[in-house]
């Protein structure tokens, strides 16, 4: 007999049902916490170093700077000179810095649908290192402090392309693609950072080499006053495309059905992560792996929405950074260790057990 | 067609899928207030031809139209307004609630007057496919059906009048199989124009007003279900043996054992005819 349920009743004469917030007291939480705590921080790490200078004078110098006479100020007669002329240009650049490799890794991570993509470890970093040691060698002055960043920008933009370029097929970048387009290209930039190595003088060389190695010694405002606009252009960029970034997660076709012009975004997304990238390897070398923890400890604790992914990503890189370059610049009394030694040392081996995890969820090499 | 009124339109559609020839010399409208069942066996080209109605695949020769304008040369926004498409495939890059994956589908009414809307349709397209209960579940969890249906109302969400569905019930039971080709039958009412990639031809008989039997890139037979879905038809098309039996009003199609074979291999026969 051929039956035919009653049709359910119809839905539209009910209210619609009750749908779950978007984001909730989490992200709100998240936020709160991660400034206080970059506040926090700002004032304890520019206190610390050879000459000691308690938080509550730290905060009376700040004050002043800006016209008010609250806190006290720096007792030490260098004090105020040593916060302003070194600690906060040095703070300032790992609070910007630290931000631009988180958002660069986000946004990477958003375009290739894939939580491996990190500007280091896909060999971006490593381009655009490259182009900025031939400004350090060929001593190169087109446009004064700037030149070293538009080098690096330009030597990010190529390899970013690069990289997309090779490991796309069929509309999706596999891990295992990806990771070994990584190594190809990271070999090939490096073996051009070698032969600028090679070709620099004594004091080139080891400016190469230390900057290879990341680090924040010798920040200048100078250098500040170059990387925050390239990152606050990155950071707005990113924070425009977050919604079409999260629709990127469906994959390439998908995206496309619901309106997204998946090309165009894209390209202006590689764009930002050579821009971000850039600014982040100028003055501050290699730093790796923040852009890949950063943004998947996010994504664990307020999900992948990229509206408060990027920004949350921004702020947690730049507490991240400080917190880093802190401990680079005090574990070891008179030393000054390289922060991108640092980062790796804890990156690396996260980078493996996310690979193991991603190569398990996804059900082998996919 | 009267201005405003949704008509696509292919017209001796040839199609090339890495410079194989898929489809060849395909003619066909849709029209809203229909549902379209496309069948035919494995290869016989009927995702392409769901990909050509896309705009994904832009014909080799003839011509693709939706509302007179060719398919590829519509904006990419402006046609995700116009048409929706279920894949066969659902992925997610990342863990998205599923209800974050509905909301995906409103990607294209993004700062317009309709995103006021937003909430509503949303609600309303989980209520529909029955996934209101899983919002909060992130979606990579989900089984195979519940993705499927979870995706489903996220091509609800998106509100066109075309809606193009690949194998919509391919990992459904029988309930929600049910539920959710009603639900097209009901869309198609509402005149909406739905286009489904069906296996099944009895379930494919059973929902839709008008069949296409695709085999070897060509449109074989076009017509309604008691037209179409005879033994003769089948038989060629299939090339395996088909009874078609009217069970109170209702087509069953039956394809018939291969008895010679060993055990094993007849049951995988059969479910192959039958599933595939």
């Amino acid at each position: 007999m051929t039956a035919t349920l009653p049709a359910r009743a119809a839905s539209g004469s009910e209210q619609p049902p009750a749908l779950p917030r978007r984001h909730g007291a989490r992200a709100t939480a998240l936020f709160t916490v991660l400034g206080v705590t970059l506040v926090l921080l700002t004032l304890y790490a520019a206190g610390r170093g050879q000459l000691a200078i308690p938080a509550h004078e730290v905060w009376g110098s700040l004050m002043h700077r800006i016209g008010l006479d609250w806190g006290t100020m720096p007792t030490h007669p260098q004090g105020d000179n040593t916060l302003w002329q070194v600690r906060f240009p040095r703070i300032a650049l790992a609070v910007v810095v630290g931000a631009a490799l988180s958002t660069a890794g986000a946004l990477m991570q958003g375009i290739f649908g894939n939580p491996l993509a990190e500007p280091s470890v896909v060999g971006v970093s490593t381009g655009a290192a490259f182009a900025a040691a031939i400004v350090i060698v060929f001593q190169i002055q087109l446009i004064g402090t700037w030149t070293t960043a538009l080098f690096a920008f330009v030597g990010g933009l190529i390899t970013t392309l690069l990289v997309y370029a090779l490991s796309r097929a069929d509309g999706r970048t596999e891990v295992v693609t990806l990771v070994l387009t990584g190594i190809a290209v990271n070999a090939v930039c490096a073996s051009g950072l070698a032969l600028m190595i090679f070709l620099g003088d004594t004091q080139e060389r080891e400016q190469i080499v230390f900057w290879q190695l990341g680090s924040l010694n010798g920040s200048r405002w100078e250098y500040v006053g170059v990387v925050t606009p390239l990152v606050v252009v990155g950071l707005v960029g990113a924070m425009l495309m977050a919604r079409r970034l999260d629709v990127l997660a469906l994959g390439d076709r998908a995206a496309r059905h619901v309106g997204i012009d998946v090309e165009r975004l894209r390209l202006v997304a590689i764009v930002l992560v050579a821009l971000l990238t850039a600014a982040a390897v100028s003055f501050a070398g290699i730093i790796a792996f923040v852009g890949l923890v950063v943004p998947h400890l996010i994504r664990m604790l307020v999900g992948p929405g990229h509206r408060v992914l990027v920004p949350a990503s921004a702020l947690a890189g730049a507490v991240l950074l400080l917190g880093a370059d802190l401990i680079a610049r005090t574990a070891m009394t008179g030393a000054d260790l390289p922060i991108g030694m640092l980062t790796s040392l804890v990156g690396g081996p996260f980078f493996f057990w996310l690979l193991r995890r991603t190569r398990r969820t996804a059900g082998g090499w996919a | 067609m009267s201005h405003g009124d949704l008509c696509l339109r292919l017209t001796g559609v040839s199609a090339r899928l890495g410079g194989h020839p898929i489809l060849h010399d395909v003619t066909m409208t849709v029209v809203p207030g229909e549902l379209v069942a496309l069948v035919g066996p494995n290869g016989a080209g009927k995702t392409t031809l769901l990909s050509v109605m896309s705009g994904d695949v832009e014909p080799a020769s003839g011509r693709a139209e939706l509302d007179g304008i060719d398919l590829h040369r519509w904006k990419v926004a402006a046609l995700a307004r116009r048409r929706a498409v279920l894949p066969q495939e659902q992925r997610l890059a990342f863990g998205f609630r599923a209800v974050d994956v509905v909301r995906m589908g409103r990607a294209p009414w993004a700062r317009r007057p309709e995103e006021d809307l937003d909430d509503v349709v949303v609600a309303e397209s989980m209520q529909r496919t029955d996934v209101l209960d899983l919002a909060e579940r992130s979606f990579p969890t989900l089984s195979g059906g519940e993705k499927a249906r979870t995706s489903f109302a996220r091509v609800l969400a998106q509100q066109t009048s075309l809606v193009l569905l690949d194998e919509p019930t391919a990992a459904l039971d029988i309930r929600h199989q049910e539920q959710v080709l009603s639900e097209a039958r009901q869309l198609a009412a509402e005149g909406h124009a739905v286009v489904a990639v069906l296996h099944d031809l009895t379930v494919a008989a059973a929902h839709a007003d008008r069949v296409c039997v695709l085999a070897g890139g060509r449109l074989q037979a076009d017509g309604a279900p008691r037209d179409v879905l005879t033994p003769d038809v089948l038989g060629e098309v299939y090339g395996h043996p088909v009874d078609v039996i009217d069970h109170h009003g209702r087509l069953v199609v039956l394809p018939h054992l291969i008895d010679t074979r060993p055990r094993s291999s007849t049951e995988e026969a059969a479910c192959g005819s039958a599933r595939s």
